[in-house]
């Protein structure tokens, strides 16, 4: 290990090396060469192959792959068209028409027209689709004027819906499978027959998932690849061994620690990318009990926010992935994120005096206060960023006793007991802040037991009152001016202090080309993928 | 087992009774044991959902059964396990029992190539090691067998790994045969071992330190005795000596020891089954208790139990072959 000077040597050759073919492709496009089997590492295993039922992402990673979505995105958040080929929303956001496209196929066969779509609207995303029961909540019919065309009409404005129409967001099923039948065990749930790129072949329980190209796909000549497997590795060690061997030529979602990618990246065989992930809008942040002492208090909470960190915080834990975050809307979000927003830069003696202000002084052996401090089991990194957050909170007086449990445990004490102070948690905001981030200040979800809603406990009724208004709004202007609004009060109050718009990475064999083509890639397919000399694969 | 009319019957009748305590005492300790753990399977797909809504929570919550009061849940569950119906896995939309047949071949295999692997390679070692006492080769077996018996699984696991598949490029990384090939018949057969050989010598050589020092304790208390010293007197060869005399009786403490094990090899099988991909009932029960998908944790809990019982019984059966003082004393 060449310490910290290696690495910062290793990221640098990174990044030229991204650069340089991020120029190479713009100068000559290359022609795409048809061929090869591409393995991927699925970790965890996906629980269900369906999206349309499960919004889990390990489900999403997978799905996209079977099934298309209405609306692509392309990589600047642009829309593209996909298994519609237009759409129109009325001037006062209250229809939407989409066209759809014709001679698409089902993998068995059957024709997709509008009738698979408006019976997976009425039946699945309204009743079981987690994020889509809210953003469909206000359709009051929809009309199938002809086979391919869908008219959904909306009781109130619904501008959030464009955001959410790709294949993650927006899965059309089978009708003719799944019509009359139990939906959520539906056998065709786990050996999915959808439209897309890739037909699904088998799925070995703990073992693998496999792929085939689909022969008549609606966008000719793709996919180039004639096989995608997914490969269940549950081991750290053994994917790190597996990606380094080559055994698996595309691993997703931050697949090993840091620290390894860190490693693997320095190989010639291998690239780091760290595109493909901005649709998720993810950002990492520590939840305060506002409900509790000594939480109730805001200058106690800033005080807080000015004790950390951010950019050592990214550089130590994230090994410099990532961005220190202001405002829980994301800033790759440029439309919504708002940077004029209250900071709370690095100052440990603003940090005291606003705990002093609050009285809350030091006592004879330097404490201030003492508090719980529980973080989401998701990795290494989670445990590194809590024990950060103790040492910067002891310089300001504040001793953290970090404490360590399983998933359900950890959801059912933030959201179901409240039994915390503090604790650590990432969302993912989505393109549009109304499907991902207002979740986090909404006073309604509150104590429910419902995981990953108003972790803070926190209740504000302009915020509220915001959050209502943007939802029913047809202005897209204004709803951008709202959501400007809703981020300068909840910055202003921090019941939650945003620290780290999160980036993900994959790494992937430097011999495949074109993986990332859209802002929601890792939720899209492989059907622009190809590799420079297939018969090698 | 010349005997067997009567007092045959008598005990097959018995070691059924048994099981079927075993069985309801298990189910009835662990349904209700497992509850104690906080939060349920709806809350833990609702947080892999990302985000989830009290309806979606609640339409979960009833299909799965768990918004029925805890006693009906267990009629309910015993009533299914009467009729040898282990339960329906809602996570997995499978019944219980698919999910472990699917997994149990996995495990089997690599649990019995390990369990031998240690069981001979132990036994020989130790057989070595105890007629070289004090003499270098028995040093180095007891320093290996230490060493081994010192590190943790996954250490183990993970340094084969790196030195077999990465540097070496011998073997597969993991998994329990190739994908991309999806060989048949005897090129299938191959290629599994392939991918069995280092979770099977991980598993293995933990195991084989206990061996190791069981077999060489008891091999050199064995030697010392008087029969032995007849036998050798009487003008028998050293390799009869030790094949008829020495062995039978030394192996005794080892295939106790082997039958209180097969329980913790089930659960060593979790670290091993993780580090090496390996499709097992470990896994399967690890994701079952994090995911607190509890029938099918309880499922798998009643299979190894029974799994464990099974081998005991080979053991009690080993023992009389062995020793005939404890048949006579049976029968």
């Amino acid at each position: 290990m060449g310490g910290f000077r290696g690495w910062k040597a290793g990221a640098l050759a990174v990044l030229t090396a991204l650069f340089a073919t991020g120029v190479a492709r713009a100068e000559e496009p290359k022609v795409p060469k048809k061929g090869g089997t591409l393995t991927v590492i699925a970790q965890p295993e996906p629980v269900i192959l369906t999206a349309a039922l499960s919004t889990s992402s390990p489900t999403g990673f997978f799905s996209g792959n079977v099934f298309d979505g209405l609306i692509d995105y392309d990589r600047e958040f642009g829309l593209k068209p996909a298994l519609a080929e237009s759409w129109k929303l009325s001037e006062d956001g209250k229809q939407l028409q989409l066209n759809l496209r014709k001679g698409v196929k089902w993998h068995d066969g059957q024709p997709f027209n509008a009738a698979d779509v408006k019976w997976t609207l009425e039946n699945v995303w309204r009743k079981y689709h987690p994020r889509n029961q809210a953003l469909f909540a206000n359709v009051e019919s929809v009309d199938t004027p002809d086979d391919h065309t869908v008219i959904i009409n909306f009781s109130k404005p619904s501008l959030a819906v464009l955001s959410s129409l790709n294949s993650n967001g927006a899965q059309v099923l089978p009708r003719h499978l799944y019509e009359g039948t139990d939906i959520l065990n539906n056998p065709y749930n786990n050996k999915p027959i959808g439209t897309g790129p890739f037909i699904f072949k088998e799925w070995s329980k703990g073992n693998h998932i496999v792929l085939e190209r689909n022969p008549d796909y609606w966008d000719q000549g793709k996919p180039y690849l004639d096989k995608v497997i997914y490969r269940v590795i549950p081991d750290g060690g053994a994917r790190t061994a597996a990606i380094e061997k080559g055994e698996v030529q595309y691993a997703f979602f931050s697949p090993v620690p840091a620290r390894d990618a860190e490693r693997l990246s320095k190989l010639p065989t291998l690239k780091v990318e760290t595109k493909g992930y901005e649709w998720l809008s993810p950002w990492l942040f520590l939840d305060l009990n506002v409900e509790r002492e000594p939480f109730k208090d805001e200058k106690v909470r800033q005080a807080l926010y000015h004790a950390i960190d951010r950019d050592a915080y990214k550089r130590i834990v994230w090994f410099g992935f990532g961005k220190p975050a202001i405002s829980p809307v994301v800033s790759t979000l440029t439309e919504f994120h708002d940077p004029t927003v209250p900071t709370y830069p690095f100052d440990v003696a603003k940090a005291e005096q606003l705990l002093d202000e609050a009285g809350l002084k030091r006592g004879a052996d330097g404490v201030r206060f003492r508090i719980n401090l529980d973080y989401l089991p998701y990795g290494e990194e989670f445990r590194r960023s809590a024990e950060f957050l103790k040492q910067s909170f002891k310089r300001i007086g504040v001793e953290a006793e970090i404490r360590n449990q399983d998933t359900p445990t950890y959801t059912r004490r933030i959201y179901g007991d409240r039994d915390f102070d503090a604790t650590i948690q990432w969302y993912a905001g989505f393109a549009d802040p109304l499907v991902g981030v207002t979740r986090e200040y909404n006073s309604s979800g509150i104590g429910k037991n419902i995981p990953f809603t108003n972790g803070p406990g926190y209740k504000n009724a302009r915020v509220d009152e915001i959050i209502t208004l943007a939802q029913g709004s047809g202005n897209q202007e204004e709803r951008v001016k709202l959501f400007k609004e809703f981020q300068q009060q909840v910055q202003k109050d921090v019941p939650s202090l945003p620290l780290l718009e999160l980036e993900f990475f994959t790494l992937q064999a430097s011999d495949l080309n074109d993986t990332v083509t859209s802002v929601d890639q890792i939720y899209s397919s492989f059907k622009n993928a190809w590799y420079t000399d297939p018969s090698k694969r | 087992m010349r005997r067997l009319p009567l007092s045959g019957i008598h005990l097959v009748l018995r070691r059924l009774l048994q099981l079927v305590g075993v069985v309801v005492g298990i189910a009835t300790v662990n349904f209700f044991l497992l509850r104690f753990a906080p939060g349920d399977a709806v809350q833990v797909i609702a947080s892999e959902a990302g985000s989830a809504s009290l309806e979606y929570v609640e339409a979960l919550r009833r299909q799965f059964g768990l918004d029925q009061p805890l006693w009906w849940q267990y009629l309910n569950y015993m009533s299914g396990l009467a009729r040898f119906d282990l339960g329906y896995s809602f996570r997995h939309s499978m019944p219980v029992a698919t999910l472990i047949l699917d997994r149990l071949p996995a495990t089997l295999l690599l649990m019995t190539t390990s369990v031998l692997l240690a069981v001979f390679a132990g036994g020989l070692l130790g057989i070595l090691a105890a007629y070289r006492p004090g003499k270098w080769q028995d040093v180095l077996i007891s320093v290996l067998a230490l060493l081994c018996f010192a590190t943790p699984l996954f250490l183990i696991g993970l340094a084969l790994v790196v030195g077999f598949s990465v540097w070496l490029d011998w073997l597969p990384v993991g998994g329990m045969f190739d994908i991309a090939v999806q060989a048949q018949g005897w090129a299938r057969v191959l290629d599994v071992a392939r991918h069995l050989i280092l979770p099977a010598l991980t598993l293995a050589l933990f195991y084989m330190a206990v061996y190791v020092r069981l077999m060489r304790a008891s091999v050199m208390e064995v030697r010392r005795q008087d029969y032995v010293r007849t036998a050798i007197s009487r003008g028998n060869g050293p390799v009869r000596v030790l094949l008829v005399h020495v062995l039978r009786n030394a192996a005794l403490p080892l295939v106790t020891m082997l039958g209180v094990q097969m329980g913790s090899i089930i659960g060593g099988a979790v670290v091993v089954e993780t580090v090496f991909s390996w499709p097992g009932l470990g896994r399967l029960s690890f994701d079952a208790l994090v995911q607190r998908e509890l029938t099918l944790l309880v499922g798998v809990l009643l299979c190894s139990s029974i799994l464990v019982v099974l081998v005991n019984w080979l053991v009690d059966f080993t023992y009389a072959v062995l020793d005939p003082r404890i048949r006579s004393s049976r029968s």
